[in-house]
């Protein structure tokens, strides 16, 4: 084979090797959700909203406990992390600059982003239940807090980094305060690209079933109270899965599509809302 | 340096003496003296880096924004220096207004974007901000093209409607001073002249101090002209006078473009 | 000269004021403004040192008992109230490798699909595609690993590896003994699937940092996609890849859930990569809940600490790494 042919053969196996990459990614996103589909859609019945979870060995049952468990520590996350993010990305956009405190926090925000999430409840337990004397949901609240912050300040510091000088400089121009300078002008400019990383952070939290382990725990009961353990659904599919039980099995993969559509619908509807409106 | 006075007997409404500027350690305006003339339109015209805007900009203390720019000498308004650390920023631009070079509307309704800086400082009624709100939209020529669409985004408008959403915005808080950083550069021709019979008509009623790199705008607007070059204030004067004889030679070269 | 004119006389202009008032407000309202932010920016700071200082706290007791020899002991009894973490050291590094070895390359395919071949109407809705598997939750893999993948893996794949590197020395030994679907390898492999969509990410983003015209120049000269690939883009990108890899080993590392369900829970080290065996994460998700107080607890707390120091290790490099690529392009 003379050399340029041998370059097209070497050229086509490469093209051909980087298609089925692409191909095996989708393949296993596919299959994923696929099988998430067929095995959890059958369990997504009526009682799967208003039962609450089975004790072991028993038919029947839901996880409606865990549901509202899952949606009031979400909530809460949510509440915590909006505000502290939003305003710490605000100062490392508008005050912090290049100083030294900055640029740690930057530095910092980077590694929470992909540091291991049970580490952070090992020490939300360590700070929180230890010495609260006791699991509750507003622990695991913290400990998804510590994971979704990071996102939030991230996404924030980005956006507010893509103002124009001209925008912020008008809006001083006019003799506004510093802080209405950032919350109702430049803040508001890039609203679609922060409440994009809002979603992405309520995404993510979503599926942490770690954090929770040593934090929230589980409650098998119906229970809105915050200060105590509190059902969710990630530790429910953890438990459920492992077990030997049939009707177990088969509510945790209904918990575990119910979790995959609301984290999919998350991420689509992040990036849809930021694609209109960046549009503008 | 003696000072450039406006003209004996016009009252000044900004007087510059002996105004430095640096960038950290880059000296960018060399100790000017100059007095703006009240009530007038005063034209600052030079070449691309001789230090026109950042005059301008020093005029409302834009450069407090960015660390590492200071402003040295003195800049008085009604007597106070400016300039003056102890001077409060907030308070300054509360009275001098600056248009920019890029239309630059708040992310908010037309209506907002004007009522915005007014409730800054003032506690009105909604019935009396609506009436401002319509006094400057008028003020600005644009108050009939917006008038049945004030609750769109400020963003909906045209570059030309946009800058004089921003001129109106300015004048809404009622300054004394109207500072513009080549405000026509981004727009079209058609869109220039109706801000510069804006300007005509404002100056009857305010301070105005604009920068342009186009000389026959500077020719066609402004009551004095001060050209600058390489930092400093080459020659200052009527612009009638010093576009037709001007005193220095490099004023000549530029009007008439051998440079720039 | 004449006389410079006085400056506008007027009302005190500057005391009329309603504005020197408002000033007031609003420089307090900065002020407040500005350490709250300041505050809340602390709060990260202040987590990580908080989880290194408690996890270190927790993890003296065990230390002081073992000394060092706590990192390389193989021994891991609840009853014996003996510990060591060289048996979670091993999974949780062993998984990683193989879950980079496998995903590295397939990422690098992915990359380069998208930035050169991909036709450019399908590169948004497949770039989307890869970001969704980013997404899936770490739990699902867990499941679906333990309860679909790894049946299918004991049964056709399993055998056949096995009976294919029989004879092979030393590489044979890894592909030993029972399968039973579970194991070091199957964490492995679902880890992978879970590392191609970050490292895939940064990479096709590295990639298309190069300059066009550089591809252009290689592409007039004649030279095949490939080509441009392995001797333009790749040198180019290099530090920036290699930091897109160390992200992936550093969210391998970290990875609990998708490995806990399907690597066995074994607490003990097997030559094979069929054998069930733990990792740090997997350890601690399954003892934590019921652990005695005392030295097992604080051996756990011990664990968490290693697994967190080498997580931040690999993170800060990855992530000088990847700014120093985009540096070198004069970002």
């Amino acid at each position: 084979m003379n050399l340029y042919a041998r370059r097209l053969w070497i050229n086509r196996i490469g093209i051909s090797i980087s298609m089925l990459a692409m191909a095996f990614g989708l393949a296993a996103l596919m299959w994923i959700l696929w099988t998430l589909f067929s095995k959890g859609f059958a369990v997504l019945d009526w009682n799967f909203f208003t039962r609450d979870t089975p004790a072991p060995g028993t038919e029947s049952g839901g996880l409606r406990n865990a549901i509202v468990g899952s949606v009031l520590i979400i909530g809460v996350t949510t509440l915590l992390s909006t505000p502290i993010g939003i305003l710490a990305g605000i100062y490392l956009a508008e005050f912090g600059g290049r100083s030294k405190f900055a640029m740690a926090t930057r530095f910092v925000t980077d590694i929470m982003l992909s540091a291991p999430s049970i580490v952070i409840g090992l020490f939300v337990y360590a700070m929180a239940v230890a010495t609260m004397g006791g699991f509750s949901g507003w622990a695991g609240s913290l400990a998804l807090s510590l994971i979704a912050i990071p996102v939030v300040v991230r996404t924030t510091e980005n956006m507010l980094r893509l103002v124009p000088t001209s925008l912020r400089e008008a809006a001083f121009a006019v003799g506004a305060p510093h802080w209405q300078v950032s919350l109702k002008i430049t803040l508001r400019a890039v609203k679609s690209g922060v409440v994009t990383g809002l979603l992405l952070a309520i995404a993510r939290v979503t599926g942490e079933t770690a954090p929770l382990l040593f934090t929230a725990l589980n409650n098998q009961f119906y229970s809105t109270n915050m200060s105590q353990p509190i059902g969710n659904l990630p530790v429910v599919i953890f438990q459920f899965a492992m077990s030997p039980y049939d009707n177990w099995v088969n509510l945790a993969w209904g918990g575990a599509l119910l979790i995959a559509i609301f984290v999919l619908g998350m991420n689509i509807l992040a990036r849809v809302v930021f694609r209109n409106k960046s549009s503008d | 340096m003696p000072p450039h006075t406006a003209d004996s007997g016009l009252p000044a409404a900004l007087v510059i003496r002996n105004l430095n500027f640096y960038y950290g350690d880059f000296l960018g305006v060399k100790n000017v003296n100059i007095d703006i003339a009240h009530n007038k339109v005063t034209a600052f015209i030079g070449p691309s880096g001789c230090g026109k805007s950042t005059l301008l900009r020093s005029f409302n203390r834009m450069y407090d924004l960015y660390p590492g720019q200071r402003a040295e000498g003195e800049i008085l308004f009604h007597g106070k220096n400016l300039l003056d650390k102890k001077q409060d920023v907030n308070l300054v631009r509360s009275k001098i207004g600056m248009v920019f070079q890029k239309p630059t509307p708040f992310p908010m309704t037309i209506y907002e974007n004007i009522a915005f800086g007014v409730r800054l400082y003032e506690k009105m009624s909604a019935r009396d901000m609506g009436d401002r709100v319509e006094w400057a939209l008028r003020k600005a020529a644009l108050w009939d093209e917006v008038k049945d669409k004030l609750q769109q985004s400020g963003l909906s408008l045209s570059g030309g409607q946009q800058q004089r959403l921003c001129i109106a915005r300015a004048v809404a808080v009622k300054p004394e001073i109207v500072l513009l950083d080549e405000p026509t550069s981004a727009l079209d021709p058609i869109s220039t002249s109706k801000i510069e019979e804006l300007i005509n008509e404002l100056k009857s009623e305010y301070t105005i101090a604009i920068v342009t790199h186009n000389m026959q705008q500077a020719a066609r607007i402004s009551d004095f002209t001060a050209f600058m070059y390489i930092g400093e204030l080459v020659e200052f004067g009527k612009t009638d006078e010093l576009f037709v004889k001007p005193k220095k030679q490099q004023t000549e070269a530029y009007i008439t473009g051998r440079f720039g | 000269m004449s006389e410079i004119s006085a400056s506008i006389p007027t009302e005190p202009l500057f005391a009329q004021d309603m504005h020197a008032s408002r000033v007031k407000v609003f420089k307090t309202q900065d002020a407040i403004f500005r350490q709250v932010t300041r505050l809340f920016a602390f709060i990260v700071l202040a987590a990580l040192a908080g989880i290194l200082i408690s996890l270190a706290i927790e993890a003296i007791p065990v230390l002081k008992k073992f000394g060092p020899t706590f990192f390389w002991s193989n021994v891991w009894s609840v009853p014996d109230d003996q510990y060591g973490a060289l048996i979670s050291i091993y999974g949780t590094v062993t998984t990683s490798l193989i879950a980079l070895v496998i995903a590295v390359p397939v990422s690098f395919g992915i990359a380069l699909f998208l930035t050169e071949t991909c036709p450019v109407w399908l590169r948004r809705p497949l770039g989307t595609a890869i970001e969704l598997l980013a997404g899936v939750p770490s739990i699902i893999y867990g499941i679906w690993g333990l309860f679909i993948f790894a049946p299918l893996f004991a049964e056709y794949v399993q055998p056949r590896l096995q009976s294919v590197f029989a004879d092979v020395p030393i590489i044979g030994g890894w592909f030993s003994g029972a399968p039973i679907g579970v194991g070091i390898l199957t964490a492995g492999i679902v880890m992978s699937l879970m590392v191609i969509p970050f490292v895939a990410s940064v990479m096709r983003d590295v990639f298309e940092t190069v300059p066009p015209v550089l591809k252009e120049s290689a592409y007039g000269l004649g030279c095949t996609t490939w080509e441009v690939v392995s001797h333009i883009v790749l040198p180019y990108t290099r530090v920036g890849v290699i930091g897109g890899i160390m992200l992936g080993l550093g969210r391998a590392l970290g990875e609990t859930m998708a490995v806990t369900f399907v690597i066995g829970n074994a607490n003990r080290i097997a030559g094979s990569l069929y054998a069930p065996g733990n990792s740090i994460a997997s350890t601690l998700a399954n003892e934590f809940g019921e652990a005695n107080p005392g030295l097992h607890t604080s051996s756990l707390f011990a664990l968490g600490l290693v697994l967190f120091v080498i997580t931040f290790v690999v993170l800060s490099i990855s992530r000088w790494l990847i700014h120093r690529g985009s540096a070198k392009q004069g970002n």
